[in-house]
């Protein structure tokens, strides 16, 4: 066991623990945010850098500071290492130079963008960035890409977390999904044209912390904010079954797997579930889920849109408003 | 009281005083609707959905209008762009259907604030005029967006 300090505040945690996994048992406002990191993929981290946070100690033994800032999400604690996140000034201007940079060619369609409102990138340039850019040159775009019937790829709005690239190695078993070029000019790939046709290859939209990788079927439906998220189950033979529904009354918009706080996926599911079991009776619902009140997500206290039909003729049947019987 | 309080001639006589003093008064009605007050600058009235230089549609349908409205009036649907659509709507996804029930609006501007297109405004010279029917209150994209401008009168 390893006893560490993260922002003046005591933990213990087991050997070879990293500080980001240290700094969630803590909780609260202290834990570093993480965009590539994500705890059920092995290997991933390290890349995005927004984890970084200053080692003032760096163990009991050797209680010299750690040179340079490092990437909480994997550094292992060492037994009295004393970790700075929210306390340093150094981190927090660290980290806002991150976010400006993920910034640099991330576009700013949010208004368009599926992910809006549950985005981590959106997030964390709320909290943590500054409101202008700085940038003055064009970014760079791509075409979008159809990765098979249901998924699209974004690649403008990629931050290259290689949260997808890992889910599709560890999740699937035929790796056909990967990153082709270098630097500036690095994109997420299918090696040509090879549609991802694995039964859990949905899962890379879940893990896309930003809009890159989003749910054809889902595909400017509605806004996140406007649909109720129900807790549901179902007896599924190739996965858990448990979901998320993103439903608008009667009618299911979106599923997803179910997300921790860290919009972490507890458990992967199927593609039957996620693209194919559009009703709600489909599902056994659990009840709704709890979404944190600060979130966007929160305001849906909508109802079904009241729609005026002579005025626009053959509008989709879920516009209709259903009158209450008595 | 004396007689001549009890007969009420003097208070009659200045009742009609004042009557006579206000027919030389500046009116404080006007005859609305032939005539209008001029409004203020920042007067909240009629929405209208902006078109960008090119007459494209600005609206995007990112809903942020809606869920900033405090009284709930705007619903709207989402549509994906298709080709050769380009100069009708200015980004991938547009507004099929866009509705504000005008009953529900407070006028507050809020939606207006939320824009992150600058597509929704609330013009300063019109107003939503007094109808029979409720129906007639939610104003679909048909009496929202700004009309073309085909010629040059304006």
């Amino acid at each position: 066991m390893a006893k560490i300090t993260f922002d003046g505040i005591e933990v213990e945690v087991e050997d070879g623990t990293t500080i980001l996994q240290a700094a969630r048992k803590i909780g609260g406002d202290v834990v570093p945010p993480a965009m590539c990191f994500y705890t059920p993929l092995k290997g991933s981290g390290g890349k995005c850098r927004v984890c970084l946070v200053k080692v003032t100690q760096g163990s009991a033994r050797d209680p010299r500071p750690m040179p340079k800032l490092v990437a909480s999400c994997i550094t292992p604690v060492q037994d009295g290492m004393v970790v700075e996140n929210t306390t340093n000034e150094d981190v927090l201007n660290a980290r806002k130079g991150i976010v400006e940079m993920l910034l640099i060619n991330h576009p700013l369609d949010c208004p368009v963008c599926d992910q809006a409102g549950e985005c981590d990138l959106q997030n964390l340039s709320y909290e943590h960035g500054v409101s202008a850019t700085r940038y003055e040159e064009p970014r760079r775009t791509f075409n979008k890409v159809d990765l098979g019937p249901y998924i699209q790829l974004h690649m403008t709005r990629c931050i290259l977390c290689y949260r997808c690239v890992y889910t599709a190695d560890q999740i699937t078993n035929k790796r056909v999904h990967g990153v082709l070029g270098r630097g500036d000019a690095a994109e997420i790939g299918t090696y040509i044209e090879n549609v991802i046709d694995n039964d859990f290859s949905g899962n890379v939209i879940d893990v896309c912390p930003v809009g890159a990788l989003t749910d054809k079927t889902w595909r400017f439906k509605n806004r996140v904010w406007f649909t109720k998220p129900l807790n549901a189950h179902r007896d599924c033979p190739t996965c858990s079954g448990k979901v998320t529904l993103w439903s608008r009354g009667e009618t299911v918009l979106r599923v997803t797997a179910r997300k921790d706080e860290y919009a972490e996926v507890e458990e992967f599911i199927c593609n039957t579930c996620r693209f194919d079991k559009k009703e709600m009776s489909d599902w056994t619902i659990e009840g709704p889920r709890n979404i944190d009140r600060g979130s966007v997500i929160s305001a849906n206290h909508y109802e079904l849109p009241v729609v005026n039909v002579p005025i626009v003729p053959n509008l989709p049947k879920s516009t209709v408003k259903k009158m209450p019987t008595e | 009281m004396t007689l001549s309080e009890r007969m009420y001639l003097p208070a009659i006589a200045q009742g009609l005083g004042i009557t006579l003093k206000h027919f030389f008064k500046k009116k404080a009605t006007i005859n609305y609707p032939e005539e209008t007050r001029q409004r203020s600058d920042v007067w909240r009235g009629l929405h209208v959905l902006k078109r960008d230089e090119n007459g494209a549609e600005r609206c995007t349908a990112c809903g942020l209008c809606a869920v900033a409205c405090p009284a709930e009036a705007i619903t709207m649907t989402a549509g994906e762009r298709k080709k050769g659509e380009e100069h009708l709507y200015r980004e991938e996804k547009y507004a099929v259907t866009y509705e504000i029930n005008m009953l529900r609006c407070i006028f507050c501007g809020l939606c207006e604030e939320a824009c992150p297109k600058a597509a929704i405004f609330l013009q300063d010279d019109k107003l939503a005029p007094a109808r029979y029917e409720r129906d007639e209150f939610i104003y679909g994209k048909d009496r929202l967006v700004e009309p073309l401008k085909t010629t040059e009168t304006k």
